[in-house]
């Protein structure tokens, strides 16, 4: 069924098959788009980044020393939009989505190639115009782009960063609609949605939010560039018109793109629970509704970033209950991941200690968002820094944490190498570390009355916003350490066999890399997922 | 893989009764029914698109069931949209 | 279900990663209802707009709408739905495989597009002369004429949205007349004409919505 490389002898793969530039820009293999991605947004990660660093060294002292107040609010902007709509949203489906799912689900390629590579190209086109926008001085409306400051009253470059971000959205919404149809489609034989790897569903109900949500999303930035053009005055109070309608719009999509951002990293966590814990994932069923109740319900709460905008007070109720409702789906992939793990036999590499971080901080990030969605906590804490510190909880401590260690997972299959496991583990560390010391006391911060988007503060809160920073300068250090070993893992990391975790799925049953067509013949599949039967040790360096 | 033909006699119905409908709704739009009149434009409006839906587009003749939950699901994230928007817009005078 | 592996089955339009030619259609198809859900949010977001502010300022847009002009509303809705019928008349060609008759339906569905673009600058000259674009210039006479901005910015841009969807519409049919001509589509492969006839339609349906909304505002009711 599936190609066993000969010993020593290199075997046709999609890395080596064909070489130069051309083959590259040119491809229309999932897998080599994935990497074209990879490359990419790691790119707009450093970027952020970078923007996230000077954030914290202005912040190391309660004087405005290092930076004035519009430079301050152009670089949490251009943080937010290129680490929201340049990394975290393409990061997990479009790497690891793109080149899995069709693996996953026995599939040659996705069920459209040609769109794929497209989308690439829409992303790329999209991020040049958010370099142009950083590089002749950037916007400061926040990532947010909340009227009429945007529309009226800034005089810097949001054009741009709107059209960056409308674009990349194009490229975001043909990515969730290839995903679509491929699992509707182009599943192998057997593959019935029950027998699905929980990564795919995750995959899948991202997609569905994608779809649906970012032409709102698009129709929105549409119309604040219309309103800076051409004075349209829709969104603006000076004609009659309701900057609320903005934020309505607004969160109706961005709301659920945190979902975006968190599903495909529960995907991957289930994945890798389930591997190095030896068993089938706990609930299967109830996993896999799971994602898709959340993002269903995502699409309900989104006026709860809008109480003390001055929203009516009875929608703020309904909005307050119904946030409430996604704790349950999230509850329960909390503790079935739990239950995975419970009596199973763990052994503890990298991404397994990914897998960890991910599971404590979502919860973390999770309940703290509970404290966000009641409607009289909410006006104590909201626009200050510990809402900073809850959605990063989510977003950084959950999604990059679940995107690091899925590239880690599954780096053998996508490399044919193995990274170094004890440099993997270190990382590991000092992500988890770098990140808690700094994120967690901006929660202190914030419930002190930290407000968030200034330069200068009150001299009290600089104990904890010196942990900080010290925090993200380790946390700096933890991100860029996997990026040399993997580099230097493709010259010079042990050769991976075709599954050198033991782990079930049917990417573990082709070559490591895969060919260009994934598998040599189309599998026919006559197992449920996950069907750890006997367990076996891990074969890992200790 | 063959598709469904439908045959013309269908199609040209249709347009008729869309053409029909159309002289209605712009005729009706000249009589005063009070806040019955946005009513009645949107159900003819409503009834077009399903005709459009059914017979140009084919839904009628598809045997894919999931083009049809695909077209709900719009629909009612469309819904979802509206009505809690709507729910902020509608109950802010309350007091 | 055919086997691709048989010569005489395997058409030369089959891409190499699907089984067969009823999984590639089935995909394309799906993939076109996929879009036009997309489509369906990305006016909804205006749709919303204009429902909130027709809720708020109803008076305002009433005198609006009674600034647009009828009949070009209702000639180009005219225009729009015999355009349907060609394109389905068209897909239908497609179908049975009539060369001819898909190419000539298909400029005839194109001319019907233009008309109806044509039509619509014609309007739009005329709000344009009369200051009634938003912006610096606006200019309305009567009552409250900073609401009856917020009316025509939105007409402004739910038109402009969908007259910009009618052009991208009538190239994307041009490209496909071209390969029609060339025989490229028949009674095993028509996918292309038949999503671009789906999007075709959806943007029909889109201004069967626009119609009403825009130009058949209760003409007597002012309140």
């Amino acid at each position: 069924m599936a190609a066993i490389p000969l010993p020593g002898a290199e075997h046709e793969n999609y890395l080596n098959k064909e070489y130069g530039i051309r083959s590259w820009l040119l491809t229309t293999d999932h897998k080599r788009i994935a990497l074209l991605y990879l490359l990419s947004i790691t790119f707009f990660f450093f970027i952020g980044g970078f923007f996230a660093l000077l954030i914290r060294l202005e912040l190391l002292t309660p004087a405005g020393d290092l930076v004035q107040a519009d430079t301050y609010n152009k670089l949490f902007t251009m943080h937010g939009q290129v680490m929201v709509f340049f990394f975290l949203i393409p990061a997990v489906p479009a790497v690891l989505g793109n080149f899995l799912i069709p693996i996953m689900i026995g599939a040659k390629d996705l069920a459209f190639p040609r769109i794929n590579l497209l989308s690439w190209y829409i992303f790329i086109i999209g991020g040049c115009f958010m370099l142009y926008t950083i590089l002749t001085g950037g916007a400061d409306t926040g990532w947010t782009f909340y009227t009429p400051l945007s529309t009226s009253f800034l005089d810097t470059h949001v054009v741009a960063a709107a059209v960056a971000i409308f674009i990349a959205g194009f490229s975001s919404i043909l990515t969730g609609l290839n995903f679509i149809v491929t699992v509707h489609r182009m599943r192998a034989p057997g593959m019935t949605w029950s027998r699905l790897p929980l990564f795919v569903w995750a995959n899948y109900a991202t997609s569905i939010i994608q779809v649906l949500g970012t032409p709102v999303l698009a129709i929105t930035l549409a119309l604040v560039a219309l309103e800076r053009l051409f004075h349209f005055g829709i969104f603006d109070p000076q004609k009659g018109g309701d900057p609320l309608l903005f934020q309505h719009l607004f969160w109706f999509y961005s709301h659920p793109a945190v979902y975006i951002m968190i599903l495909p990293g529960m995907g991957v966590v289930s994945e890798i629970v389930a591997c190095f814990s030896r068993k089938r994932v706990f609930g299967y069923k109830f996993m896999a509704l799971a994602v898709i109740a959340i993002a269903v319900f995502g699409f309900l709460v989104w006026a709860h970033h809008m109480f003390v905008a001055g929203i009516s007070l009875y929608a703020a109720l309904v909005f307050s209950l119904l946030s409430y409702l996604v704790a349950v789906p999230s509850a329960i992939k909390v503790f079935n991941w739990t239950a995975t793990m419970y009596k199973g036999s763990i052994s503890y590499t990298t991404p397994m200690l990914y897998a960890f971080g991910f599971i404590g901080l979502f919860t973390m990030g999770g309940l703290t968002g509970l404290f966000l969605a009641a409607l009289g906590l909410d006006v104590h804490v909201t626009d200050t820094y510990f809402v900073i510190a809850h959605f990063h909880y989510i977003m950084v401590g959950g999604m990059v944490m679940a995107y690091i260690g899925g590239l880690h997972f599954w780096w053998p299959k996508i490399s044919g190498r193995m990274y170094p496991e004890s440099w993997g583990r270190l990382a590991a560390l000092t992500i988890f570390i770098g990140f808690n010391l700094t994120f967690f006391p901006q929660f202190i911060l914030g419930y002190l009355g930290m407000p968030r988007r200034y330069w200068q503060y009150s001299p009290e809160y600089q104990v904890l916003n010196v942990l900080s920073t010290a925090g993200s300068t380790i946390l700096a250090v933890g991100y860029v350490l996997p990026m040399v070993y993997f580099l230097w893992s493709m010259r010079y990391g042990k050769v991976a066999d075709e599954n050198p975790w033991g782990a079930a799925g049917l990417e573990w049953m082709t070559a490591s890399p895969p060919p260009t067509f994934n598998f040599d013949e189309t599998p026919e599949v006559t197992w449920e997922a996950y069907n750890y039967g006997e367990a076996k040790e891990v074969p890992v360096e200790r | 893989m063959s598709a469904h033909v439908v045959p013309k006699k269908t199609y040209i119905t249709v347009w008729g009764i869309l053409m029909i409908l159309t002289v209605v709704t712009a005729l009706v739009s000249r009589i005063d029914l009070g806040h019955l009149s946005a009513i009645v434009a949107l159900a003819i409006a409503t009834g077009k698109a399903l005709l459009v839906v059914l017979f140009f587009m084919g839904v009628k003749y598809i045997n894919q069931k999931m083009t049809i939950v695909v077209i709900v699901a719009g629909i009612f994230w469309l819904a979802i949209l509206m009505v809690l928007s709507m729910a902020d817009y509608g109950t802010r005078l309350w007091s | 279900m055919s086997d691709s592996a048989t010569v005489a089955d395997h058409n030369p339009a089959l891409q190499h990663h699907f089984a067969d030619m009823e999984q590639q259609q089935q995909a394309a198809t799906m993939g076109m209802w996929v879009f036009l859900i997309t489509e369906i949010m990305f006016f909804g977001g205006m749709f919303l707009a204009y429902m909130v502010y027709r809720y708020m300022y109803y008076a305002a847009f009433v005198a609006g709408s009674q600034a647009m002009d009828f009949w070009y509303g209702t000639i180009n809705t005219i225009v729009l739905i015999c355009s349907s019928l060609t394109m389905a008349l068209a897909v239908r060609a497609s179908q049975v495989g009539q060369r001819k008759a898909l190419v000539a339906l298909l400029i005839v569905t194109m001319l019907f597009g233009c008309a109806f673009m044509g039509i619509k600058a014609i309007e739009y000259t005329g709000h344009w002369r009369d200051h009634q674009f938003p912006g610096a210039s606006f200019h309305f006479e009567g009552p409250d004429p900073q609401h009856i901005e917020i009316f025509f910015s939105l007409y402004w841009a739910m038109t402009g949205f969908h007259a910009l969807h009618m052009l991208i519409g009538i190239v994307v049919v041009g490209f496909i007349t071209f390969y029609a001509w060339r025989g490229r589509y028949g009674p095993d492969y028509h996918n292309p004409v038949e999503n671009v006839g789906l999007y075709w339609h959806f943007v029909d349906i889109v201004w069967i919505y626009l119609y009403p909304l825009l130009y058949l505002i209760s003409h007597k009711h002012t309140g």
